[in-house]
């Protein structure tokens, strides 16, 4: 028996372990995206983000103090001071230096290296240097020094400031994600209220052809959104919407309304009938029983329905590309700017990380806060 | 005006329009139409309730048949015809699905969307099984869940960028900042690769990262149905000395195939209709092109209206089946 036990005890390890694998490999590339938005593009581009908690090694191009703070000690001109007191705010260990592009770690710290100018430099390992000459030296800027060091992982909020308030045109977000929030919330809104009214009469009302408006909705919940592209556009070109938010909600809530339907439908059907048959014997009518009885009663339905709708207009890209982006391009959404970014700026990953997770940031807390009536409505909406 | 300005007002006058709109059709349906007064009223209110059920529906039908019905028979037309310089259109039979057949880009369109159907819902499906699985009976299996569902809530925009920054690739010597190439090169591999240019495997790339969304939705679904699975049947297969293994193949997946398929084939609809991904990640070079993103090009790259209907009829045709077994289905289960 013992045997057994212990083999039990074994696979549930290899449960656990299993469980945290997969857990892990689901969400690493996410914190990637996290981890990278709070990094300079000199840190993202000298080592991978998963070794942001440590301290790398980098290659940075500094320069001494400028000609004119030289002072002269004897017979020398003498330049002394920090290299890191120029590019504000660094501080690191070096572990070896150069003076030309061609051999960046020519010297180890402590060495003296000759300039092509004249002039000799001594660079010690916490920054500090000492650059001395026999002439006067000249020039507008202190020479550059190239130094291999060891930096200490540091994080910033600098990207997100230029996504949100300071970036040009290309790279500011904040119009972008009030272009989302207005719609995302009426075409949220709107949907929920016409099929709350068409679910209660599919499911409560007797009327000819009703199991066949239920089959034609469940079909038309597969009809694939491609097919719509160009006819309703055309139609909204005809009826003088164009391009814009009218016609964006309005598309929205056409594509939205299968689903909204069937979901609520098939949560009224289960309200018991002994309270609708009570209220109707009560005097009750079809309007005041949808009203007081069956609405309240459908609040976890509602919500399913409204997290679906809200994750889908926010992360949408095809309804937004065609039925609301003008060529001005003053309406854009944020998935299109991301698209953007992603061909102009490729390799700007501090730009492209960070924006990515402002469009992000808020479907996750929808998610993470909301998730019970989600997986409610995922069950009603694929089980049934 | 300010948009969100309008988009206050769209709000107001949306909400406001509907709750009015059924609020005041029942008031004069019951007071003006049909009052439940007077000599009739037992005929009255019978019709009142006849045509009230319209009333209810009536908004929601409207916009059922035009944003999705209509569209379908338009497509259909449009994709039979051929637009003429100055407007107007000529009906040239079946001239677009010639002309698309005779495409390279398509047939590569129609091959990769298959490979996807093959791919990602198994994908999905089984790594979905594998989690809801395993997360079934573990203290902090809730919260494991959780996190594999999260990139459900991301959008396919957002998750191209995420996946773009594991597939990065640097020049020669320089340090690798995509964990893929950063994993390949300590594996031995002696460049960086650029993922996403390889023909023919590039499509698997972009793949996992609908395989990657798509799980937690798979376990949710899958994981509740594994609940729902009796417990005498799973201890009768203990006290018959059944292993873990046994119980889960032989006695839980036979049990759970009604739910397997069905979150099979939702998948499968989400893969005929991937186009984000594709028009993110790779615009459909490199031989990564899917129908999706075919259809888009040609609408509104090549401005071709005819040919662009055509392929969005192929994949309503792709469609088709799955439309049928569920409206046959949901039609079996009123009876």
């Amino acid at each position: 028996m013992n045997s057994i036990a212990g083999h039990k005890s074994g696979l549930t390890w290899a449960v656990h372990i299993s469980v945290l694998l997969l857990v892990g490999l689901w969400i690493f590339p996410t914190v990637g995206l996290l981890v990278s938005s709070f990094r300079t593009a000199d840190q993202i581009s000298s080592s991978g983000w998963w070794r942001a908690m440590f301290p790398t090694e980098q290659n940075l191009t500094l320069r001494t103090a400028t000609p004119d703070t030289q002072v002269k000690i004897g017979d020398l001109y003498v330049i002394e001071g920090n290299l890191f007191e120029v590019k504000a705010g660094k501080s690191a260990a070096i572990s070896a230096w150069g003076v030309t592009s061609r051999e960046i770690d020519a010297y180890k710290s402590g060495d003296q290296a000759e300039l092509r100018k004249g002039g000799l430099l001594t660079v010690q390992s916490d920054g500090s240097y000492r650059l001395e000459s026999d002439t006067e030296i000249s020039g507008k800027r202190g020479p550059r020094v190239f130094v291999t060091a060891v930096v200490p992982p540091e994080f910033t909020l600098k990207n997100y400031e230029t996504i949100l308030i300071s970036g040009n045109a290309t790279d500011n977000m904040a119009k972008a994600f009030i272009n989302t929030l207005t719609v995302t919330i009426p075409a949220t809104i709107i949907p929920i209220l016409i099929a709350a009214f068409a679910a209660y009469a599919l499911a409560w009302m007797e009327f000819p052809g009703r199991a066949l408006l239920i089959a034609a909705i469940v079909g038309l919940l597969v009809v694939p959104l491609q097919l719509a592209l160009i006819p309703l556009l055309k139609v909204h070109n005809e009826i003088g919407i164009g391009k814009g938010y009218l016609g964006a909600w309005m598309a929205h809530t056409g594509f939205g309304l299968p689903l909204a339907i069937y979901l609520l439908r098939n949560y009224m059907i289960g309200i018991p009938r002994d309270i609708i048959e009570n209220a109707r014997v009560d005097g009750a009518t079809d309007f005041q029983i949808f009203i007081r009885i069956v609405l309240p009663l459908s609040f976890p339905a509602l919500a399913s329905f409204a997290i679906f709708q809200f994750l889908w207009t926010w992360n949408d890209l095809l309804v937004a590309l065609v039925f609301l982006i003008d060529s001005t391009g003053e309406t854009t959404v944020m998935t299109k700017q991301i698209v953007e970014m992603l061909g102009t700026r490729g390799g700007n990953w501090e730009i492209l990380a960070t924006s990515a997770f402002v469009s992000i940031s808020v479907p996750l807390v929808v998610f993470f806060a909301m998730q019970k009536y989600l997986v409610r409505g995922l069950l009603a909406g694929s089980v049934k | 005006m300010h948009p969100a300005l309008q988009g206050i007002l769209t709000i107001a006058f949306g909400v406001g329009g509907c709750v009015g709109y059924f609020y005041l059709s029942n008031i004069i349906l019951d007071h003006a139409i049909f009052p439940a007064r007077g000599t009739h009223i037992a005929r009255n209110i019978r019709r009142a309730n006849i045509v009230r059920p319209w009333l209810f529906l009536l908004p929601a039908l409207l916009a059922l048949g035009l944003y999705l019905a209509y569209p379908v028979f338009e497509t259909l037309r449009l994709s039979l015809t051929e637009r003429v310089p100055g407007g107007g259109s000529v009906f040239v039979g079946l001239d677009n699905y010639k002309q698309m057949l005779g495409e390279d880009k398509f047939w590569e369109a129609l091959q990769n969307n298959f490979l996807w159907l093959l791919v990602v819902p198994a994908g999905a499906t089984a790594f979905g099984l594998l989690a809801a699985q395993l997360t079934d009976r573990i203290a902090w299996g809730n919260l494991a869940k959780s996190l594999i569902f999260m990139p459900m809530a991301i959008s396919f925009v957002g998750a191209a960028v995420i996946w773009k920054l594991v597939y990065d690739a640097r020049p020669p010597g320089a340090e690798q900042i995509g964990v893929l190439n950063a994993i390949y090169i300590y594996y031995g591999g002696d460049e960086a690769q650029q993922w996403l240019t390889i023909p023919f495997w590039n499509s698997f790339f972009l793949m996992a990262v609908l395989i990657w969304i798509q799980t937690g939705f798979a376990m949710v679904i899958l994981s509740a149905a594994l609940r729902g699975v009796p417990e005498d049947t799973i201890e009768a297969a203990i006290v018959d000395g059944a292993n873990p293994f046994q119980i889960f193949f032989r006695i839980k997946m036979p049990q759970i195939m009604g739910t397997i398929v069905v979150v099979w084939t939702t998948i499968t609809i989400v893969v005929l209709k991937v186009f984000d991904i594709v028009f993110a990640m790779t615009n459909g070079q490199w031989q990564t092109q899917v129908l999706a993103n075919y259809m888009f090009d040609k609408l509104f790259r090549a401005n071709d209206w005819g040919v662009g209907s055509a392929s969005a009829m192929v994949i309503m045709l792709l469609v088709s089946p799955i439309l049928i077994w569920n409206v046959y289905n949901a039609r079996k289960e009123m009876r």
